[in-house]
């Protein structure tokens, strides 16, 4: 039997869009990330008004400006801690949180662990540029030693976190990469992060053009792209080079290794994607490839499902009204030892 | 305090019971011993005899510190009384030191003439070591003749009494403050039903000590009919309270009850989000329990994310509290911040400890009222309220909430360490009688072109409270300065002293909206007592106590802390003088002399204790002349 159901109101990319003059700097990263993001969101099947952006401190995150949802632009580094308060209240939304390398995993380190362990259902989109661009050209902690910066004028001596490693060392269940100018990747991973229950992190290499430029050319210029990023595709194996003529295998003591494929080397003899492998070694293995020693990996290295907070919030007050009944004022306040005065 | 009567009842045992009107006993011991657990038991049964109970727990910060240790020493003071009374009170009449370091570090308090009961096995001489006694102090007649002395040998006692149970001597002596109990409800004619009752529940499963625990109880109470060493007993009649149904609260509870009968009665959810602190955990503790009311609890990885969780959850569009002590408001402030900035409703509860950083985390301190003021970067008032009694923080914690949401900013409740662990009787009230918080989330457009404008105030200045989900009311908003009506961000210079004044002078109209200052005593005369807090019992004892010794003494105790009640100016002048007794080096003094160029006194202590009744009095006389 069919039913005939209304047909939804369907929303288009400049719904999306807001009244505010976007500020970021000309040929900014973030632009496209914006434009991706305002493709996706009528894609999901989800009123608009049942969005929440909720970004820190950073050029990245002024993002729910621009964005024509409800949106809330905190202080730095608490954006998660923001969103886990407006998820708990409202669990209906659909919450993002835009963040940068320097708030999601400098001052709001804290806060990014234990949103990603707790497994809060919202999106974290760290836009990674390396640098502190809002305060014009400080080192980061994801800027590689040696990065000369105004804050490090001999270099920086800083050893760098790895985003990803951090997110899949707090045991993230969605955890993965793109990159700001390849488009259509970066749409596809933004649509796979939205459809994921529960913590979903999303690197995404942000070119800034002003204070850190071509950081990632390695993985955006058309000579060098193909022999330094590596498509992750579930269930395929990691075939990389400009005529797919190189894999990577896991070698004896769980190493990774580069192989010419031809010749000994076969296609079933490399490295099988497996996302939803329950155990994180192989996503975190993943992570650790590091250019320029190997290709990095991009899109999905993990998605996994585990039970989400804000449901079990949600279940742990169902059962208490299922034990104790619906909570009743009369009997609270007249609850322990009690007497009468005549 | 213990003033006895004449007309004393006939005794029921063969030795004679005398009436008292007012007892203060200490039970001090190691912080294993059980002395919360005992002093509690005896505030219940007090209570529910029908006596006024003020209590004092004062507990080490160390959770088991070494055992016989002088800083490990536990105690929890009562007073029960015929009449009302405001404080634990000052001296002790019956002082039960389970150890020589209980005696060392409590016997200074103990009245002359005073009951001492010692657990005189613990006199040996490795529990005199690690007090620190050169000589046993129970051989120090000078010391000894100031007091009606019990030795009793309780460890042998207690193990006699529970024994057939096949308990080991460790947990045969856990049982000890059940015999030391059992001895002053003898001593004081206390009815061990209830406490007996409790042991019963408490220990539902574990049969064996039940029955161990009652009978240390029993074997206490006979201890004291039959022993030749107590010659007399004493009865302290019901309090002529006013008649009604009663319970006994401390603040926290206090606060958790209010923060789920409000979620109830609103039909909102209440977000609590908070991180484990010294003395405001219970907070959290009792919240967690009560989801069926529709309370969330979230356990934060830290203060400044539970602050964090607060924001997102009044934006939300849901009740947000965070309950912490002065270290966790000042990791808060900058979230608090964001709150103020954003015009959302939510309240940040600070049980006050001692300070400054760590402090001393289980005492008490008033000295987080200029924190509460001032601790926030940028121009940035928030409306405070003080809760001045256990009893008092379930309407205050409300009060907070509605002054949050009524005028859409957040709301600090200040409450400390004396109240939230104080007990007292509280009358139970009507559910018809209790407030209901009443919310409007804006639903429709409020812009002329049918757009949402975040920053239309209404006549109090108020800003609309969407809730996200609400089609067509889709905003943004952060902690950027923001344009006046519609939100937008605005750095322009006219704008953000428009809005700088703006937000003041929002708080400074809730004036018109609390009640006006009232007055215990004169109208206008030599000298006013100004106190708010946690103090209020003392304060009202004392100058109850100089007013009936005939000094032209008035009171005023503030629950609103800012802005003032709108009479208080009018208040303050009234008198030749003010004085302004604090826990804390003169922060409520500073406020009001800025505020009204009033040449307020102070009278400050930092001790960690609460004020003694006494010493306020000698105060007064001194100031009143």
């Amino acid at each position: 039997m069919s039913v005939d159901l209304p047909a939804l109101p369907t929303l288009q990319s400049k719904d999306f869009a807001s009244d505010q003059e976007v500020r970021w700097c000309p040929r900014c990263g973030d632009y496209s990330i914006l434009a991706q993001m305002k493709k996706v969101l009528p894609t999901l099947g989800i009123p608009k008004e049942k969005f929440c952006f909720v970004s820190g401190i950073g050029c990245s995150s002024r993002f729910p400006y621009y964005v024509n949802t409800y949106g809330l632009h905190s202080i730095h580094g608490r954006a998660p801690a923001v969103a886990t308060g407006v998820k708990l209240a409202n669990p209906d939304l659909q919450v993002w949180v835009i963040t940068g390398d320097g708030d999601a995993l400098s001052i709001g380190g804290n806060h990014f662990l234990h949103s990603i362990r707790r497994n809060i259902d919202m999106k974290i989109i760290l836009f990674n540029n390396q640098i502190y661009g809002l305060t014009k050209g400080q080192y980061s902690p994801t800027s590689p030693v040696g990065k000369k910066s105004k804050s490090t004028p001999y270099g920086s001596i800083d050893h760098p976190l790895t985003p990803l490693s951090v997110a899949i060392g707090a045991e993230a269940t969605f955890v993965a990469r793109s990159v700001d100018v390849d488009i259509k990747h970066l749409t596809m991973v933004l649509e796979r992060a939205a459809h994921h229950k529960g913590t979903a992190f999303v690197e995404v290499y942000q070119d800034c053009n002003v204070f850190n430029p071509g950081a990632f050319s390695y993985a955006t210029d058309k000579e060098t792209r193909s022999d330094s990023i590596v498509y992750l595709e579930h269930g395929k194996p990691l075939i990389f080079g400009k005529n797919r003529e190189k894999g990577i295998r896991v070698a004896e003591g769980n190493r990774i290794e580069i192989v010419q494929l031809g010749g000994d080397v076969k296609e079933d003899d490399l490295l099988f994607h497996d996302e939803k492998a329950t155990e994180p070694s192989l996503a975190f293995l993943l992570s650790r490839m590091r250019h320029p020693e190997f290709p990095e990996p991009m899109g999905i290295f993990r998605a996994v499902e585990r039970s989400t907070y804000d449901e079990s919030v949600t279940k742990q007050v169902e059962f208490a009204r299922a034990k104790l009944g619906e909570g009743d004022v009369e009997k609270l306040l007249n609850s322990g030892d009690t007497w009468f005065v005549n | 305090m213990s003033t006895a009567t004449l007309d004393a009842p006939a005794s029921t045992n063969g030795k004679p019971l005398e009436n008292l009107e007012t007892v203060v006993i200490r039970f001090c011991g190691d912080s294993g011993d059980g002395m919360q657990q005992a002093g509690g038991q005896m505030t219940n049964a007090s209570a529910m005899f029908g006596n006024d109970v003020r209590t004092f727990p004062d507990f080490p910060a160390e959770i088991r510190a070494p055992a016989g240790s002088l800083f490990g020493v536990s105690g929890y003071q009562l007073c029960f009384s015929n009449h009302d009374i405001f404080t634990p009170g000052d001296a002790v009449d019956t002082l039960v030191a389970m150890n020589p370091a209980a005696l060392k570090t409590n016997v200074e308090d103990l009245k002359r003439g005073g009951t001492l009961i010692v657990n005189e096995e613990e006199f040996n001489k490795s529990g005199l070591q690690k007090a620190l006694y050169e000589a046993n102090p129970l051989d120090n007649e000078t010391l000894m003749a100031k007091f009606r002395v019990h030795k009793v040998p309780m460890t042998r006692l207690n193990r006699d009494a529970v024994e057939g149970l096949g308990l080991s001597l460790k947990a045969a002596d856990l049982c000890r403050n059940f015999f030391a109990l059992g001895l002053v409800y003898w001593l004081y004619d206390r009815d061990p039903k209830p406490t007996e009752d409790n042991i019963r529940a408490k220990f539902a499963k574990k049969p064996d000590v039940v029955e161990a625990n009652l009978r240390a109880l029993r074997a206490g109470m006979n201890y004291g009919f039959s022993t030749e060493s107590f010659t007399v007993h004493y009865h302290v009649p019901p309090a002529k309270l006013p008649a009604g149904k009663y319970r006994k609260i401390t603040g926290n509870e206090a606060v958790a009850m209010g923060l789920a009968t409000m979620a109830k009665l609103s039909g909102k959810t209440v977000v609590f989000s908070g991180y484990p602190i010294t003395p405001a955990s219970d907070i959290l503790h009792d919240l967690s329990a009560f989801k069926h009311f529709g309370v969330k609890t979230f356990q934060a990885e830290d203060e400044i994310a539970a602050m964090a969780a607060c924001v997102g959850s009044a934006f939300a569009g849901e009740l947000a509290v965070t309950a912490s002590s002065g270290p966790g408001i000042c990791l808060k402030g900058e979230a608090m911040g964001l709150g103020m900035m954003t015009e959302l409703p939510m309240v940040i509860i600070d049980v006050q400890r001692g300070g400054p950083s760590t402090g001393l985390p289980t005492k008490t301190e008033q000295s987080d009222l200029l924190l509460a003021m001032y601790g926030r970067n940028g121009e940035s008032p928030l409306p405070i309220v003080a809760a001045s009694g256990p009893g008092d923080c379930f309407s205050m914690i409300q009060e907070a909430f509605r002054i949050a949401t009524e005028f859409m900013c957040p709301v600090i409740f200040l409450s400390d360490g004396y109240i939230a662990n104080g007990a007292e009787p509280w009358q139970i009230p009507k559910i018809e009688d209790l407030p209901r918080l009443k919310i409007e989330h804006i639903t429709s457009a409020n812009g002329e072109n049918g757009g949402y404008l975040p920053y239309k105030r209404n006549e109090k200045l108020a800003r609309p409270w969407a809730k996200p989900g609400t089609k067509g009311l889709e905003h943004r908003i952060g902690g950027l300065e923001k344009k006046d009506v519609t939100g937008n961000i605005d750095y322009s210079p006219k704008n953000h002293q428009h809005m700088t004044n703006t937000r003041a002078q929002k708080v400074a109209n809730i004036a018109n909206f609390i009640p006006e200052q009232t007055v215990d005593g004169p109208a206008s005369g030599k000298l006013l007592v100004i106190s708010w807090g946690g103090t209020y019992g003392a304060v009202r004892t004392a100058v109850q106590q100089a007013q009936a010794a005939g000094k032209s003494v008035a009171h005023t105790h503030l629950k609103y802390m800012n802005p003032f009640p709108r009479n208080l100016g009018t208040i303050v002048k009234s008198y030749e003088k003010v004085l302004v007794p604090e826990l804390n080096c003169g922060q409520l003094r500073l406020l009001l002399r800025n505020q009204f160029l009033v040449d307020a006194q102070g009278y400050n202590k930092i001790e960690g204790k609460p004020f003694l009744v006494n010493e306020l009095v000698n105060v007064i006389n001194e100031f009143h002349g």
